[in-house]
């Protein structure tokens, strides 16, 4: 198809120079690319004062309209946050923010909220259009629903009216709040508790927005959920909080993709994702992680502190699929709780790293129920100065009778500026268990160039395979619409190779 | 008193009692400041996640045992590989026991860490040697500050040493509570080849524990195979530091055979400082009733072109807990590094628990790494094909369990250590085997 390919080479940033496209190439494009989407939208945006207090967390629980049960759940999070401190124990190194000078809320101003795309800040539109993922495209050409998220707060929802045929619940968290109370103090906090970690009581006292979406027993989501994030306004920490439910014998895929503006502060990520898969249910949740990752000299970037967990009730299943480019400090294990017997959790993951980029992250399979199941992917890609770690936890408790696990972790370096660690944990306490881990580091062979440039395949083309074969595991895992979306957004290395 | 206050308040003592004067009076005083300042490690440092020393430094344990208790030959006899041709070094509780042992300077040295301290022909060995290598940190320094025993075997080039050495150290149980902390040093040179068998064997109920540091070094193409014979009593507890530096074409290789004591912590750990160097690190780990055995490598390729290759394999019955914590560090100098790693494991009962983290760390690109590890039971389908060949459940689940730790006992290279530890696996196991290997 030359109309097709004439196109992606007129999108591509590398202009198809790649009659003598080397490792080398490849290596020095790697460090000299600028980040594309480092743009900044001028929309007036209604800040609060910077630092952090009872008062402030208080009057973004006033701002919400929420209930007074949920003014004290922050409450109560805070305080348990005044108590902690940062975590340490992770391979990155960093400057830590200091949490006085962020401010907590930040809000597009133009409200209130739109019933079409037509009354949507026409810059706003703009900045979707620069990130390639129109609204209006999205709609019609993929039949993806989207809650766009622009600083903190939800300003379009689409194909709300089809969900709710179905009784589908996907709503930004605030709305979720206020329309459905039950639900929400139900499950907020039972996967991800208040005090689990510093930056999930973080987030819990200050959670700004973040998507809702609750699956209805036997629903089968007729459409992939998506929702783009966006830090926007400079010096804002963004805190998102997002909470799946999938009901009994309900299925959902969830799709979630962020880009950030190039600014130079560091600014802070903390969101908490939290899964719950009810009996025999199966939620798929996958990530495109592409924030600013400071510039060639490690200056700026995004802080990203994530915790994401999920809880499977018996039969169900969740799976998490990430691709991982951006953000200058990587934090993140998404995790599997395998509550129920005959649960399965499952992890595929790509990690890519370039200039002074640090990322720890990983997963934890913590297996209860009887004949249980997860499966763990990882591949890192390491290039200019960056370290990169997997992090991860296979934890078979006494009960997890017939529990089985297989981990590979695969990393991938280039250059000899870089690194690639691994530090899995296997802890077993059940002798029926069978657990499997497996890793390599290596980087591309002469050899295997060789054999491919033997077979007539130049090494351009050679590199392109073998990089693509190494995180195809992964990149398979991506539901259809978000592959061909994550490689529009990724503009990670192996995309250049690739072609 | 707590033990940690114990040792520090012993510390002056022991300073007097030993030569106040010798050259490594400021090494002792620097390394008890540091243990001072650490501490016993507790679970919260990441080194020791899986491993509480709790229920060991619990015991009052007495630091210098007083008497000189004898041993007869006979009485002992079992714990050496007595059927073949060795020097020996034996030191009851942490005393050197000359009629027991059997050293050299014929050549070579094979002999006392407090001769090599104190006599002033050593001095320049040990002032290039002594605590090189060893880390200045926790356990490592509480030994430093109280070196003053154990083995000293310093092998001159171009020497093959036909017999191998064993390095024994007996606890007889005259005090309540013993502590033992000996200091090995070995020094291996140009084209050398040197073997050692050591063993640390308790005689007695009373709790025993030995916190021990054996630096190994080993020149240009110098060969050293050490194999760790542990099989103590349930009372003992070993804390065993081994520091192994070595330089271009040299090979390392360390068996750890590790089926009795109360608590095993093995802290290996190899630098390679040249180039085309081997290290090997292997181990047969089976555990039963409270057991703890806890194995932390470190392989720390510095320079380029050189191998590691480590396999260890445990077998964990009743409560027993076995704990693998493996880590490779690649230097970015260190290219063309092909390191490998494997860690199997077998839980065969339900209590048991297997805590295993193979750890990697890598700095260079051009790198071959990897490690796997599996934690799972024995084969259903192979235990059906030989107990329906007759041969009964027991002996059946003892074959394989043989054969699944036979891979580290194929490159133990002398066969009467070969033949003891095989006796050692069916006694463990419990089984006559029905085979001599």
């Amino acid at each position: 198809m030359p109309t097709v390919l004439a196109d992606v080479a007129n999108l591509s940033p590398y202009k198809i120079t790649m009659n003598k496209y080397t490792e080398d190439d490849l290596r020095e494009e790697l460090k000299t690319k600028e980040y594309e989407y480092g743009f900044y939208t001028d929309i007036a945006s209604d800040t609060f004062p910077i630092g952090l207090n009872e008062d402030i967390v208080r009057a973004i629980s006033l701002k919400k309209e929420e209930p007074e049960w949920m003014t004290e759940w922050r409450l109560d999070a805070f305080k348990n946050w005044k108590e902690m401190v940062e975590p340490e124990w992770a391979n990155i190194h960093y400057k830590k923010p200091d949490f006085q000078a962020i401010s907590y809320y930040s809000a597009p101003s133009s409200k209130p909220k739109y019933d079409s795309l037509d009354e949507v800040d026409p810059e706003l539109l703009a900045t979707f259009k620069k990130l390639g993922i129109s609204i209006d495209e999205q709609k019609k050409l993929s039949g993806v629903a989207m809650d766009v998220v622009i600083d903190s707060v939800s300003v379009a929802t689409s194909f709300k009216k089809t969900l709710a045929e179905k009784g589908i619940i996907f709503c930004s968290i605030s709305e979720a709040i206020k329309e459905h109370p039950e639900l929400v103090k139900k499950y907020i906090g039972s996967v991800v508790p208040q005090k689990d970690n510093f930056y999930a009581a973080l987030n819990s006292a200050v959670f700004s927005d973040g998507s809702f979406c609750y699956i209805p027993k036997g629903v089968r989501c007729p459409m992939e959920l998506s929702t783009y994030f966006r830090i926007n306004q400079a010096g804002t920490g963004q805190f998102e909080r997002t909470l799946v439910i999938a009901d009994k014998g309900s299925y959902v895929s969830y799709l979630e993709g962020c880009t950030a503006p190039s600014r130079d502060e560091n600014q802070l990520h903390a969101a908490v994702v939290e899964l719950i898969a009810l009996d025999d249910s199966e939620i798929k949740y996958s990530t495109v992680q592409n924030w600013y990752p400071g510039n060639s000299e490690g200056k700026g970037g995004v802080y990203n502190f994530v915790t994401k967990r999920g809880l499977c009730e018996t039969n169900a299943k969740i799976s998490w699929t990430q691709v991982e480019t951006g953000s200058a400090i990587t934090w993140k294990y998404p995790s599997c709780i395998l509550k129920g017997d005959n649960s399965v959790g499952e992890f595929y993951s790509i990690a890519v790293t370039n200039n002074y980029q640090q990322a720890d992250t990983g997963t934890k399979m913590i297996h209860l129920g009887k004949n249980t199941k997860s499966t763990i992917i990882s591949k890192g890609i390491s290039a200019g100065k960056s370290q990169n770690s997997y992090r991860g936890l296979v934890h078979i408790s006494p009960r997890a009778d017939n529990a089985r696990n297989f981990s590979q972790c695969d990393s991938l370096l280039m250059g000899n500026a870089c690194g690639a660690h691994t530090f899995p944990y296997i802890e077993a306490k059940n002798k029926t268990a069978k657990i499997e881990h497996e890793a390599t580091t290596s980087k591309i062979g002469e050899d295997q160039i060789f054999y491919c440039n033997q077979r007539g395949i130049n090494t351009e083309k050679a590199i392109a395979l073998i990089v693509n074969g190494f995180s195809k595991e992964v990149l398979n895992k991506l539901p259809m619409e978000f592959a061909v979306e994550a490689q529009k957004l990724l503009e990670i290395s192996l995309e250049g190779s690739v072609g | 008193m707590e033990l940690k206050d114990k040792l520090l308040a012993s510390f002056m003592a022991f300073e007097s009692s030993v030569d106040i004067d010798s050259n490594v009076h400021d090494l002792r005083v620097e390394a008890i400041k540091k243990f001072e300042d650490d501490g016993f490690p507790t679970k919260k440092l990441e080194a020791w996640k899986y491993t509480s020393l709790y229920s060991v430094l619990k015991h009052d344990y007495s630091v210098f045992p007083k008497g000189e208790p004898r041993l007869e030959y006979a009485d002992i006899k079992q714990y050496f590989i007595h059927d073949i041709d060795s020097y020996k070094i034996v030191f009851v509780d942490g005393k050197y026991s000359s009629y027991l042992s059997q050293t050299t300077h014929d050549g070579i040295d094979v002999c006392l860490m407090s001769a090599a301290l104190n006599k002033p022909k050593y001095r320049m060995v040990i002032d290039k040697y002594f605590n090189k290598a060893a880390r200045n940190e926790g356990l490592s320094a509480l030994n430093t500050a109280f070196s003053q025993e154990g083995a000293y075997i310093h092998i001159p080039k171009n020497k093959v040493v036909e017999k191998p050495i064993q390095i024994l150290h007996f606890a007889t149980g005259t005090e309540t509570g013993l502590m033992l902390q000996p200091r090995n040093l070995i020094i291996v040179d140009e084209n050398s080849h040197l073997e050692i068998i050591e063993r640390h064997q308790s005689l007695t109920d009373n709790p025993v524990l030995t916190n021990c540091v054996t630096e190994i070094f080993t020149n240009k193409r110098a060969i050293i195979d050490y194999y760790k014979v542990q099989n103590d009593k349930q009372t003992a507890s070993l804390i065993d530091n081994t520091y192994i530096n070595q330089k271009q074409e040299s090979v390392a290789s360390v068996h750890t055979f590790s089926f009795g004591g109360k608590l095993t912590r093995n802290n290996l750990n190899f630098y390679q400082n040249g180039q085309r160097i081997n290290s090997n690190l292997k181990g047969v780990t089976i555990i039963g009733e409270k057991q703890h055995v806890d194995h932390n490598t470190l392989v720390h390729h510095i320079e380029p072109n050189c191998e590691s290759h480590q396999d260890y394999k445990s077998i964990i019955g009743d409560s027993a807990i076995g704990v693998f914590n493996g880590k490779i560090v690649v230097e970015k100098e260190a290219q063309k590094t092909n390191a490998f790693q494997a860690n199997n494991n077998l839980l065969v009962s339900d209590k048991a628990t297997m805590n295993t983290k193979p750890q990697l760390e890598i700095f260079a690109d051009d790198v071959k790494c990897s490690h796997g590890c599996t934690i799972g039971q024995l084969d259903e389908s192979a235990m059906f094909y030989l107990q329906s060949r007759g041969i009964p459940k027991k002996e059946a689940r003892a074959l394989l369990m043989y054969a699944f730790s036979n891979d580290i006992l194929s490159s133990v290279k002398i066969p009467e250590v070969k033949q003891r530890i095989t006796k050692l696996i069916a006694q463990k196991l419990n089984v006559n085997l029905g085979f001599d290997l």
